[in-house]
Order: C-alpha cells, then sequence, then structure tokens
C-alpha cells in the first residue's frame, strides 16, 4: 500500500506489476502512484478542493519539470545564451527566405506579366500617343525653298508642310487646316494667314519675319547690334517620353511594391505560413526584409526595362548626366510603397479584398500625382494634395536625377519624405498586424 | 501547503539539483479520470523517460464558447498522446495554447519545462508543428519547401533529404507542391514539422480528408516518427486510429477530458459485452439465448447479434450447432467508450 513513488537514480530500474483497472471516474480508491507538484494542487482523490482551485499556479515550473529542466540543461545551451541573436543563422533564414521567395515569384507567370509587362504598356501606349511633339507646335504650309525656309526648319518652332503650289496652300489655310501658309519665290516671300486662328497667325508672323530679318542681316554681312541667347530650361528635348518614362515606371514600382507586400501577408496569413514562421525561431525583420529585397529587386529590374523600351527610336528616351541616382530613388521609393502594403495586409483578409484596396489607391495616386503628365501643368489644387502622396515625391525624384538633369540635392526632399512616410506607416502597420486570422 | 509537503520542487540553480540531474519523477496524475495503473505501465514500457509536458487547468472563451474548458494533462518524453473528439471539442485550441501559439484565459502550460506563452525562440527549435497541408511556401518544390524550413531553424540540407525518405516523398523530390496529391501534401506538411529534428511533435489532424488507403500510409509515417524516439501530441477525430496509433488518448467533449488512459484500458474498463455476430438462422434463437452468460440477443437484418461478456460458452455452442460460417466477433472499441462517456453516438 506504500506508495511506489520512485526515485529511479536510488531504487534502481522500476519494476512495474501491471493490473488493469476498470475505468474509473473520479474514483476514491484511485491508485496510489500520485506525485504532487505545486500546479496540480489536487488532493489524493483528484478532486481539487474550491478553495485551491481559484488560485493561480506558480510561476515557476512543477518539480517534475525542475528534474526535466535540469537535464535539458545537459543538453543544451542555457536558454540565455540561446536568446543571443546569432548573425550567422540571420543570414542563412534571411537567404534562404529571399530565395524561395524569388523563385516563387519568378515561376508565376502570370505575376511576372502583371509585374513587368503590364505596366509597360502605359509607357508604350502614353509615348504613342504624345509621340508627335507637333501636337503643341505649329503646322504651317511651305511652297518653294530658300534660305528663308532652311532657317525656319532649323529653328523647329513650326513643322513644315511641303505644298505643289501657291493656289493649294491657300486653300488649305481657307479650309483652317492649317493657320498660315508660306510662298517663297526666289527673294520674295508672301505669307498669308487666316485671321479667324488670331493666336496662331500672330505666332506664326513673328517668327516668320524674326527669320527674315535674320536672313537679311546675315546677307547684309554686318554682326548684329543685340544679340539674343533662348535657351530653354529643361533638356532641349524634352518631350512627352522625358517625363512619361519617370512617371509610368513610378506608377510600376509602386503598384508592385504596394501589391507584393499586401498579397505576401494577406495569401501567408490564409495559408497559415505565417503561423510556420511565427512558430519557427526567425524574427518577423528577416521575414520582411528578405521581401522587401524582392521588391527592391523587382523594382531595379522595372526600371532597366522601361528605360531599355523608352531608348528605343520610336520613343527617343534621352537620360541626363547623374541618371543613376534613380537606383536610391528606387530603394526609397519601393520602401514606402513597401510599407503601404504591409498596412493593407495588416487588416485585409483575402487577396481579393487587398489586391482591390491596393489597385483604388495605386491608381488614384496615380492620377493625382503626375504620373501622366507634368505635375507642373496640373490646377494649383492638384499640386498641393499631390504633396501629400507618396507617389509625387518618387516621380519627382526620379524626373529630376533621370531627365532633367540634376544632382544628389535633386533627392534631397523626396528621400527624407519618403522615409518619414515609410517608418510613420510601417510603425501604425506594426501595431496592426496580426499573425493569424482567428 | 501541506500538500506540497512532498513536492520535490527545487529552485533552478538550487543546492540540491545537481544531485538530481538523471532522476525523473512520474508526472503528476492530474486529471481525475486518468487510470494511473495504466500510465504507470506505459511508462514502465517507456523506461526512463521524464515529463515533455504539463498542462494544467487550461481555460480558453471565444465570446460565449467555452472552447477550452479546464484541461489538465502531462505528457511523457516519447509518449504518442492522442486528443481525440469530434470536431469543436476543443483540440485544435488546446493544442494551439500549448504551441504557444494563444494565450490562454487561465491555466499554464510547461513545455520541456518552460512556459511557451510568449514566444521562445530556443523553445520554438525543440517542436514541430504540423500545419494545414496548404502552408507552403509558393510554387517551390517538396525539396526546395523542405530546405527552406529547415533553413529557417539553421539545420543543413541533410535533414530535408532524411525527412523526405521517412515520410516517403524522395520521389516526389523535385515536383512542386501545388502538383501534390492529398494525401502526399498532408505527409510533406508533416515533414516540414520533423526538418529540424525537434523532440516534441505536435500534429492536428494529420489524417483529416484522406482517403483509407493514404490514411493507413500516414499511419506507417507515424509509426516512423515514433520510433525515432520523438514525443507526439496528436488529435483526431478518427477513434480507430486512435485506437491503433496512441500509447494513451485523452478523450475531449465540449472542451473537457472526459477519460484519459491507454487506449485499451479504456475499451476494458468500460466492460463492455462482446458482440457475436452469425447469419441468422444458422442457429435457432432460443438455443443461443439459453446459452449462461449471454445478455441480449437481437436478430436484425438478416444477421444474428449475441451480446455477452463470456464468450467462449457461446462460441462453444456455436461451434457445436455447426454455425461458425460466417462469424463476426465484435470487441467493444473507443466508439462505445465515446457512447458511454457522452450519452451518444460518437459523430466524426
Amino acid at each position: 500500500m506504500s506508495a511506489p513513488r520512485r526515485d529511479r537514480r536510488r531504487d534502481g530500474p522500476p519494476e512495474y506489476v501491471w493490473v488493469p483497472s476498470p475505468l474509473v471516474h473520479a474514483a476514491s480508491d484511485q491508485p496510489t502512484v500520485r506525485m504532487r507538484h505545486p500546479a496540480a494542487s489536487s488532493t489524493s482523490n483528484g478532486v481539487v478542493p474550491d478553495g485551491v482551485r481559484s488560485l493561480e499556479p506558480p510561476e515557476a515550473p512543477p518539480p517534475s519539470t525542475t528534474d526535466l529542466s535540469s537535464r535539458i540543461q545537459q543538453r543544451t545551451p542555457p536558454p540565455e545564451a540561446e536568446e543571443q541573436p546569432d548573425n550567422g543563422a540571420w543570414i542563412n533564414s534571411f537567404r534562404s527566405l529571399s530565395a524561395a521567395m524569388a523563385k516563387g515569384f519568378a515561376r508565376d507567370k502570370v505575376g511576372v506579366f502583371f509585374t513587368f509587362l503590364f505596366p509597360l504598356m502605359f509607357l508604350v501606349v502614353f509615348g504613342l500617343l504624345f509621340r508627335d511633339d507637333s501636337a503643341t507646335k505649329t503646322r504651317i504650309a511651305v511652297v518653294g525653298d530658300g534660305p528663308v525656309v532652311a532657317a525656319l526648319q532649323r529653328a523647329g518652332a513650326v513643322d513644315l508642310e511641303r505644298m505643289g503650289s501657291a493656289t493649294e496652300a491657300v486653300a488649305k489655310v481657307q479650309r483652317g487646316d492649317v493657320p498660315a501658309a508660306l510662298v517663297v519665290n526666289g527673294n520674295a516671300v508672301q505669307l498669308r494667314f487666316a485671321a479667324s486662328n488670331q493666336t496662331e497667325a500672330t505666332t506664326v508672323q513673328g517668327l516668320v519675319g524674326g527669320v527674315v530679318d535674320k536672313v537679311n542681316l546675315a546677307s547684309s554681312g554686318r554682326p548684329p547690334a543685340v544679340k539674343l541667347d533662348s535657351r530653354q530650361v529643361e533638356d532641349s528635348s524634352l518631350k512627352a517620353i522625358q517625363f512619361i518614362t519617370p512617371g509610368t515606371l513610378s506608377l510600376a514600382v509602386s503598384s508592385s511594391a504596394i501589391l507584393g507586400a499586401t498579397l505576401t501577408l494577406v495569401s501567408w496569413r490564409r495559408k497559415q505560413v505565417l503561423r510556420r514562421l511565427r512558430l519557427a525561431p526567425v524574427s518577423v525583420a528577416t521575414v520582411l526584409t528578405s521581401r522587401l529585397l524582392l521588391s527592391i529587386g523587382i523594382a531595379v529590374v522595372q526600371a532597366a526595362l522601361f528605360i531599355g523600351v523608352a531608348s528605343a527610336p520610336v520613343f527617343g528616351l534621352r537620360l541626363s548626366g547623374q541618371w543613376y541616382l534613380a537606383l536610391p530613388m528606387l530603394v526609397v521609393g519601393t520602401l514606402a510603397f513597401f510599407s503601404i502594403g504591409m498596412l493593407i495586409g495588416s487588416f485585409a483578409k483575402t487577396e481579393e479584398s487587398a489586391g482591390a484596396l491596393a489597385n483604388l489607391l495605386v491608381l488614384t495616386m496615380g492620377f493625382l500625382s503626375g504620373t501622366f503628365f507634368p505635375i507642373e501643368k496640373a490646377p494649383e489644387w492638384l499640386q498641393t494634395v499631390s504633396k501629400l502622396l507618396p507617389l509625387r515625391y518618387l516621380v519627382d525624384g526620379l524626373l529630376g536625377v533621370m531627365v532633367r538633369g540634376q544632382g544628389v540635392e535633386a533627392l534631397t526632399v523626396p528621400v527624407v519624405a519618403l522615409l518619414l512616410f515609410a517608418i510613420v506607416v510601417a510603425l501604425i502597420a506594426s501595431q496592426l498586424f496580426v499573425w493569424d486570422d482567428a | 501547503m501541506e500538500q506540497f509537503a512532498e513536492s520535490r520542487y527545487v529552485r533552478p540553480g538550487g543546492p540540491n539539483e545537481q544531485g538530481r540531474g538523471r532522476s525523473v519523477s512520474l508526472p503528476a496524475n492530474i486529471c481525475p479520470t486518468d487510470g494511473a495503473m495504466g500510465y504507470r505501465a506505459h511508462m514502465s514500457r517507456l523506461g526512463d523517460a521524464g515529463t515533455a509536458i504539463i498542462v494544467h487547468e487550461l481555460r480558453k472563451r471565444y465570446g460565449n464558447h467555452q472552447a477550452v474548458d479546464g484541461v489538465s494533462f502531462t505528457v511523457a518524453e516519447g509518449e504518442f498522446f492522442g486528443i481525440l473528439g469530434p470536431n469543436g471539442a476543443g483540440k485544435t485550441t488546446t493544442l494551439e495554447i500549448i504551441e504557444g501559439l494563444r494565450e490562454p484565459d487561465s491555466g499554464s502550460v510547461w513545455l520541456l519545462g518552460h512556459r511557451p506563452w510568449p514566444r521562445k525562440k530556443h523553445l520554438l527549435r525543440r517542436i514541430g508543428v504540423q500545419l494545414q497541408a496548404s502552408s507552403f511556401f509558393e510554387r517551390l518544390t517538396v525539396k526546395e519547401q523542405l530546405e527552406t524550413v529547415a533553413s529557417l531553424y539553421g539545420v543543413g540540407r541533410g535533414t530535408a533529404a532524411d525527412m523526405l525518405e521517412l515520410v516517403g516523398l524522395t520521389e516526389k523530390a523535385d515536383t512542386r507542391e501545388n502538383k501534390l496529391s492529398g494525401g502526399q501534401r498532408q505527409r510533406l506538411s508533416i515533414a516540414c514539422a520533423l526538418a529540424h529534428d525537434p523532440d516534441i511533435v505536435f500534429l492536428d489532424e494529420p489524417t483529416a480528408a484522406l482517403d483509407p488507403q493514404a490514411r493507413r500510409n500516414l499511419w506507417d509515417v507515424l509509426r516512423a516518427i515514433r520510433e525515432r524516439g520523438k514525443t507526439i501530441v496528436y488529435t483526431t477525430h478518427h477513434l480507430d486510429e486512435a485506437e491503433e496509433l496512441c500509447d494513451r488518448v485523452a478523450i475531449m467533449d465540449h472542451g473537457q477530458i472526459l477519460a484519459m488512459a491507454p487506449p485499451a484500458d479504456l475499451v476494458r474498463g468500460l466492460a463492455a459485452p462482446t458482440r457475436v455476430l452469425v447469419p441468422a438462422g444458422a442457429v435457432p434463437l432460443e438455443r443461443v439465448r439459453s446459452v449462461p452468460g449471454v445478455d441480449e440477443v437481437a436478430e436484425e437484418a438478416g444477421t444474428l447479434t449475441v451480446s455477452t461478456r463470456t464468450p467462449a460458452p457461446v462460441l462453444a455452442t456455436l461451434a457445436q450447432q455447426g454455425a461458425l460460417d460466417g462469424l463476426q466477433v465484435r470487441s467493444a472499441t473507443l466508439e462505445d467508450v465515446f457512447l458511454h462517456l457522452t450519452g451518444r453516438r460518437y459523430r466524426a
């Protein structure tokens, strides 16, 4: 009857005689092998006394665990040592997670299409639409040739449409197809214009008059009394493609960074991949930075693609001096949009709602931030609104260094604004973040 | 305090600690229905084993639903412990609290001598949790999946290959996760749980939604894991399976443990009659009814069912009558135990 509580070290190997016992519920004649530990706090018949039930179990492990923990410590280093950040392991996890995500991304053909080719379509469509800068230039009919026509052509301010005869050219003016017709016959230069198109006619008159004066002056051989040096402030070739490229690239980068972070978080939560990571000894930072690295990689490939396509002769992009400064700009921009993605991914429940929300945000920002048109041409209120949106700063930064020929100084404001934005949004996201749905 | 008098709890680092390095105490017999004799027998089979898990008076409530309502048990190192019950019994919540994924409202858990909540990285290295068969990294092959998971724990590639072999997926190593069958996905998710060679393995309904063939294949995997000396805690709603695999089971319903013992003990403890089934008409009803020890005879759907606690005389009589063709003998199962405990049929 004496309790066979055993200390095996002392008693040697146990010799248990096993007698099958009937299934008993809270039997009072329980066998006497019964350890007590503070956590159990039960009396010998298995009934917990009322007074004890409400007591919190002690924080310290129960006795059987104490023996165990000494065993554990024989096998593994003490926990304190293990909690030390292990840089080698961190790098290892980071590297393999990044590789896993990159492979998963590259093998998703639809995803790759929407990340790279779909935004490129914006570039191609807008690039082709605005390819003819003549949309903003006046077009005049020209008959004949001579130094005046050659000078006009060099000036490039008007587009010239060659015509066969003066009658034909004048008829064109009368129909309102062109504001003016220039008929050159030896030294006689005739300009016929339609007064109905006052503005353009005045421009053409001034322009042709100036060219004729210049030709006259040149033929007289005397040096000009007043010398005019007029130049455009932008790169001399600021055609539409010059602002469409940084604009649509910004849109592409923001879209893929936001969607990448959002969909990863939401689908990983739904599929319990987040739970797998939570159950592994990796930090949240490792997981997020490895996904961020993929997003930055994607942004760089997008930039290369956009620049490559826009530089094709059809579009004729010309990069300015320090265009490589676009790289830090892309990294900071990705960081800001990735944090927005984390925010959406923190509360969205399904991939569908997350994707819809992300797209809505990207397109709204796209229209309000001057990705399709120079923001300087937008109304005052829109320019003000755009200053509240992170996309505006990415567009500004990229425009500055890629086509406006600006240097590091052009990056200061965009980089600071985007970094601040990223920090604030990431902090909010980390507060809202949950590992599991339930 | 009196009841703690024999407690051998010693503060870590205390004077007695070194001397107790190898001493092992039997886990406390917390649950009133835990058949202690069965447990001892079980322990003796396992030999010198420590306690892997201690769960004490766990409670967790979601809104109005008391998911876990005072659950206590211990699991020895190397034990295959099953938690069974119908859907919604609180099995998964209990498991998630032990794994450190949820914080209990009250009660406590010790996992290898540590509290799993809040998250402790050193403890995570020692437990392996099987997750949903969907919790894989997108579009990676079986091998890449396992290697990625292993690298999260700083484990080399060798273990991954080893685990692939254990779960029988070596041939599928280069197949993408989304091309696997249901059973293969389950096995991969188990392999992922084992990738870092943990001491305790948690499996939540590993055989759910599998066809019978795949289920039996998985049983072999589970047995193989157990042979490697892992402690296994596993939930299922297949009672037959638990009977087949577990050293000890806890039957749960409505957030509480109704009974806990080795499956054979539970069944035996029920002292339920053995049922002998013969085709109707093979033997006269009255003849059987007169055999001593027969509790009940019923004829239904062409089958004569004889319930008895002493099957020997019944079988002898049937043999005499030459009525052994098509004979079946059914003893009680865990399903009968469940019926007995809850007063209702088991709904899987």
